[in-house]
This record gives C-alpha cells, sequence and structure tokens, in this order.
C-alpha cells in the first residue's frame, strides 16, 4: 500500500508541490507524503509549513488530528485493520480482537519490533452486514471468525 | 458465442472471495460484465448468468462452484445454488428501489450503460425547467436531508440559491461513520453517476459551479469507482464547462478524509476539505450563509443527491406520495449485525422496526433470540423488541427516544451486554471527539468512568443518577451531534436494559 520509501528532501518536495496551491491542499499533501514514505517524517511538517504558510505548530496539529497519518514510523510489512465498530461487535468481533492480539501479541495501533505487522483498530469498513471485518494490507476480509483470521496470518506472513 | 455473467465486484463481494470467483470466471473464457451490489449480502459473491432466458442468479459462489454453475446453465439444468430471476427474489420484490434501482444491474464504469438504464433524466429534466422550478420541484417532493438530521433539502437549496456572492459550492458528505450503513458506499461503488448526476442537478439549482465530494478513506474501492466515473462524465459532457451542453458550467472534485469520524459532521468535513483539524464550526451561520471557504455551500448526503434525481426525474408528486407522515419518499434502510438476511433494503418509510428485523431481515443469523437493535449508528439509541412497532419514521423515532439516522439496523441476539454497548459508545465518543467543546471532549471520558464504578460499587444509585445528569449536559451543551447524540445509546440501554447495569 504504501511506498516506504527513505527520506529524501526534493521527493518530499515534488510530492508536496502539487498541493500547494490547491485550496485546503494539506490534506491531500499529507496523504501523498504518506504514500511516498509510508509515514509523515518530522522534517516533512517543516517543508509543509513553508510550502502551505502555516507553522509547524498548526501542521502538527493538522497531521496529529487525524488517525490515518502516520508521525512515528512506517506501519508493518503487513496492517491488519480490524472492525471495532457496532455492527461487527454483534457477531462477535471482539472475540476475533482477542485472537489477533495474542497471534500477533500487538495491541491496538502497535506495529512489532521486528516491523512485520501493524494491528490498526478501525470504525466501520461498511461491511456491517458480513461482519466481522478487517482490512489485510488494503484487501477487505469479511465473516472473518477465529479460524479464518489465524489461517489469514499464517498466509500472509513473509 | 461467449457466455456473459454479471458479477458483484462491491467491496462486500471482494471480502467474501469475489475475485477468487474473477480469476475462475476468467480462466473458463466468460465475459464479465462488472457490477455494484445488489444489496443482498448473504449472497454474496452473487453471480448472474445470461441465459437463453434471461440473468440467473447464483449465490454465494465460490470459486470452485464456477464450472458447475456454467456447466449446468448450459445445459439447462438445475444447480444447488442457483436463485433464478434475481428480481423474483421476494427480498428485492418487497423493495421500492429509486435510488438503488441500477445497484448491482449496471457496469458502473459505463457512463453509457448508465444512460441507457434511464440515468441522465432528471437533470435533462432540471436544465429544462431551470434553477427556480427545479428547486421548487425538491421542495414539494418533501425529500428531507438522509444524512440524518433530516432538515427539508429544498429549504437548504433555496437558501444557497438566494444567498449573496458569486462563488457557491455543493459537497457531498460521503463520510458515512456509522456502524450499521453502508449505503452510500455501495450507491458510489455500484451506480457512481447517479451521485455526480445528483450533485450537478444541486449545483445548476443553486448556481453553485464547483463540487466537493468527501469520501472517508476506509472505502477505497468506492473512491476509485467515483474517480473512475468523474473522469468518464467529464469526457462524456456531463461535467465540465457546458454541463450536457445547458452553458452551466460545473465541476466536480474528491477529497479524501483521513480516519476521522467527527468529519462526518457537516462544518467539521468543511473544516477538513480546507485543510485543518476536523473541528466542528459553531451554528450560525449556517453552511448555506457562509459554508466552503466562507462561501454559501450547499452540503448534502450521498442519498440525497441520489433521491434528488428520482424527484426531477419522476416529478415531485410521484416522491411525495410515497412515505409516512412528514418523511416522504423511499429510504435505503440497510440491516446489519447479526441478521440473517442482511442487506439494503429500499422501501417508503412507515415500515416497522418488527418487520424490518423478523421479517425482512429473517432474525439472526446465529439463531438466538433479538435482544436489542440499535437505529442509526453509534449515537443511535437501543431499542427492545417492546418497541417493534415503532414505524421508521422520523418523528416516530423521535417520539420513542431514538433517531433513524443514516438508516443503519444493528440486530444484537441475547448475549449482548448492554453496560457494555453503553460504556462503549462513551469510548468511541471520547476516542472521535473533535475536542472543541467540553461536555464532549470530557463528558465521555467521565461517562466512560462512571459507568465502570456503576460495574463495580455495590450500590449504584448515586452513579446513576451521576450518569443521567452527565447525559443531560452532554445532550444540550454539546456544539454538534456527537457528544449531544451520545446520551441516546446510553440512556436507551439504561432505560431498557437496567438488569445489566448492576455491580457484578
Amino acid at each position: 500500500m504504501t511506498g516506504n520509501q527513505p527520506w529524501n528532501e526534493d521527493r518530499a518536495r515534488a510530492t508536496i508541490a502539487p498541493h500547494a496551491a490547491a485550496p485546503g491542499g494539506l490534506l491531500p499533501a499529507l496523504h501523498a507524503l504518506q504514500g511516498e514514505f509510508g509515514f509523515v517524517p518530522k522534517p516533512a511538517i517543516v517543508l509543509l509549513a513553508q510550502s502551505f504558510n502555516l507553522s509547524r505548530a498548526e501542521v502538527f496539529g493538522v497531521a496529529s488530528f487525524y488517525h490515518d497519518f502516520r508521525l512515528d514510523g512506517p506501519a508493518g510489512t503487513h496492517v491488519l485493520k480490524l472492525c471495532r465498530a457496532e455492527a461487527c461487535q454483534a457477531v462477535g468481533a471482539e472475540r476475533v480482537a482477542v485472537v489477533a492480539q495474542a497471534r500477533l501479541k500487538l495491541g491496538w495501533g502497535e506495529t512489532g519490533a521486528d516491523g512485520a505487522w501493524t494491528l490498526q483498530p478501525v470504525y466501520c469498513l461498511g461491511l456491517c452486514a458480513s461482519g466481522p471485518s478487517a482490512m489485510l494490507d488494503g484487501e477487505p476480509v469479511g465473516r472473518l471468525d477465529e479460524a479464518k483470521l489465524a489461517e489469514l496470518i499464517e498466509q500472509a506472513a513473509p | 458465442m461467449t457466455v456473459r455473467v454479471r458479477l458483484s465486484q462491491d467491496t462486500a463481494s471482494v471480502a467474501l472471495g469475489g475475485k477468487a470467483v474473477a480469476h475462475a470466471l476468467r480462466e473458463a473464457g466468460v465475459e464479465i460484465v462488472p457490477v455494484g451490489s445488489r444489496g443482498m449480502f448473504w449472497l454474496e459473491p452473487l453471480l448472474e448468468v445470461e441465459a437463453t432466458t434471461g440473468w440467473i442468479a447464483f449465490g454465494p459462489v465460490a470459486a470452485n462452484d464456477v464450472a458447475g454453475i456454467l456447466d449446468a446453465v448450459r445445459a439447462g439444468a438445475p444447480h444447488p445454488l442457483s436463485l433464478s430471476r434475481i428480481e423474483e427474489h421476494p427480498f428485492l420484490k418487497a423493495q421500492t428501489r429509486l435510488s438503488f434501482a441500477r445497484c448491482g444491474v449496471v457496469n458502473p464504469a459505463s457512463l453509457e450503460d448508465y444512460t441507457l438504464a434511464g440515468g441522465m433524466a432528471g437533470l435533462k429534466r432540471a436544465i429544462a425547467i431551470g434553477q427556480k422550478a427545479t428547486r421548487d420541484e425538491v421542495l414539494n417532493s418533501g425529500l428531507r436531508g438522509r444524512g440524518g438530521a433530516g432538515f427539508p433539502a429544498g429549504i437548504k437549496w433555496n437558501g444557497a440559491a438566494d444567498a449573496p456572492g458569486d462563488v457557491k459550492y455543493v459537497v457531498c458528505n460521503a463520510d458515512e461513520g456509522d456502524s450499521g450503513t453502508y449505503a452510500d458506499r455501495m450507491l458510489m461503488e455500484g451506480d457512481p453517476f447517479l451521485l455526480i448526476e445528483g450533485m450537478t442537478i444541486a449545483g445548476l439549482a443553486t448556481g453553485a459551479t464547483k463540487g466537493y465530494l468527501y469520501i472517508r478513506s476506509e472505502y477505497p474501492l468506492a473512491i476509485a469507482a467515483m474517480r473512475r466515473a468523474i473522469t468518464a462524465a467529464e469526457a462524456g459532457g456531463l461535467l465540465g464547462a457546458s454541463v450536457l451542453g445547458s452553458g452551466h458550467a460545473f465541476d466536480l472534485e474528491i477529497r479524501v478524509g483521513a480516519g476521522s469520524y467527527v468529519c462526518g459532521e457537516e462544518t467539521a468535513l468543511l473544516e477538513s476539505i480546507e485543510g485543518r483539524r476536523g473541528q466542528v464550526r459553531a451554528k450560525p451561520p449556517l453552511p448555506v450563509h457562509s459554508g466552503l471557504f466562507g462561501r454559501s455551500t450547499v452540503i448534502n448526503n450521498v442519498l440525497t443527491f441520489a433521491a434528488a434525481v428520482t424527484v426531477l426525474a419522476k416529478g415531485a408528486e410521484f416522491y411525495r406520495d410515497l412515505g409516512f407522515g412528514r418523511s416522504r419518499g423511499t429510504m435505503p434502510i440497510q440491516l446489519a449485525g447479526d441478521v440473517k438476511y442482511g442487506g439494503l433494503f429500499e422501501t417508503p418509510f412507515g415500515v416497522t422496526l418488527g418487520e424490518l428485523v423478523n421479517e425482512i431481515g429473517g432474525g439472526t443469523r446465529s439463531g438466538r433470540p433479538v435482544r436489542a437493535v440499535q437505529v442509526g449508528g453509534p449515537l443511535g439509541a437501543y431499542f427492545p423488541p417492546a418497541l417493534f412497532d415503532t414505524p421508521f419514521d422520523y418523528e416516530a423515532f423521535t417520539a420513542k427516544g431514538g433517531l433513524i439516522g443514516h438508516g443503519g439496523v444493528v440486530v444484537f441476539n441475547d448475549t449482548v451486554d448492554m453496560a457494555h454497548q453503553a460504556r462503549f459508545a462513551m469510548e468511541f465518543c471520547a476516542v472521535e471527539s473533535c475536542g472543541k467543546c467540553t461536555p464532549c471532549r470530557i463528558g465521555s471520558v467521565r461517562g466512560m468512568e462512571t459507568i465502570d464504578r456503576i460495574l463495580k460499587e455495590p450500590d449504584g444509585t448515586a452513579q446513576m443518577a451521576l450518569l443521567r445528569d452527565l447525559c443531560d449536559t452532554m445532550k444540550s451543551g454539546s456544539l454538534c451531534a456527537l457528544g449531544g447524540f451520545v446520551p441516546y445509546p446510553v440512556l436507551s440501554a439504561i432505560d431498557h436494559f437496567p438488569e445489566d447495569f448492576v455491580a457484578r
């Protein structure tokens, strides 16, 4: 899903440039940077502040407001987003979550030290009639149960 | 002749193995017409095969069923997964599909298919009758905003048209974050041109020349479908400097959200498009007076724009004649959670909650008894079966201490712990609060703590009184519906399921 390219200032400037002139272009610019580097690195905040004529605090304020933007580092090789919202709760999402946390040895929002997995909560993927649902590396998965989840994790392993 | 099949490419179909089915079909050398979903999710992936007698449906289909199905169709033989003509299925037959008439039938990437299937009739009529008459049609249809608040769309459109200023905007709220709802997603993936047509009608009717479509990032396939459709609409003259040669300009731009629930609140959504934190604005001014970039803005939900197309295509009277009380037209109701026949059911307002859950939905998927139903997303009330006679209508739900919101109905079986659900509502509010107003930012955290104490202390009477008082403060003191409505699930859980709120 993400590029995970190493930090490169010129590349970052080029990534920001097409959005700098657009009205309200900061969100699209943040999405583009994360698409390039896998997260929004600190030096990028400085570049964004310059490009959008904002303070660094304002840019950080925006980037940190939204759950999607990662500020501390890229996600793991595999990203598992598990739905925790009501419709999935009604069909056993919490049992699936317990298995996911135990198998991956991760809490919500954590990335393992080996960088293999990231486990994220998500509040609704719009698959509310076929839950419990998840998104594994950008691919939607429905009607999860403990066994299906274990199988998915096994298959994805590097 | 190559066999043609329709295969649902909806996110739900993909989530249930649709890609493997597509692969098997390609191996078998058949021509796949990609379509959206019919909204019958217990049958996904749904496959329809063109036979001499018409389209025959099969579902739920796995990749290893494909060869057998194709053989059966060729031989005219029966097959265990056969559903015969899907239009005859009782779940579809009982519906009044207006906004979702084409969903699952047409190729969502083809503007030509859309037009051949009756698309563009609304926009053509709007161009023919002019701005004022278009707004009158919407007003007279009785169409109310489908995002949840139920504000009359015609009044909103008139407000924008009458507002001073030569730059105006149309904004579509496709930040469908409510659990239990997926109608916006289904429509964008299955019939994206309908939304484009609806937004263009709003642009023409109000004098706006630019539209923004704000889609949540959790919907990657909907974003892709809308991008593809906008490109095709530009090439086909539906969007651009002169919409269908009318001389009116209208352009559409997609903005992608970033995982914030509160951005589904209209003013937070406008802030987000402007590139800021998704923090709620105090109202007034209303967006029609000062909205996006300080300009007059019509902001409506996906389903409102979609319904406006039907209003224009078929006339205000046709639409107004459907419905119940002050809720006119149809509502795409979404059955979700532990329900046997989970799916989208578009029907005129007035169907009762019990009919939806027990008859149309067929009860629970698990086979356990229904204990509670949450209607209207995470900020909607939990109703017990005792309230199943409530008709699906804005006013009727308000009278029973609930709301219909965006039309999501989430069914819970008898294993649900209602104190846990009430706590979750507070927790969700704490996670998603934009932080601008104190009742929501602090109240949600205090709410969680208070529920925890109720479940710990031998006598919870004092804490319960505190929780009710807190809910009252949040209800009347919050800036928007997040803090203001979270008391609905909490109080309804306490009122209807008091036995769950005891020390354990």
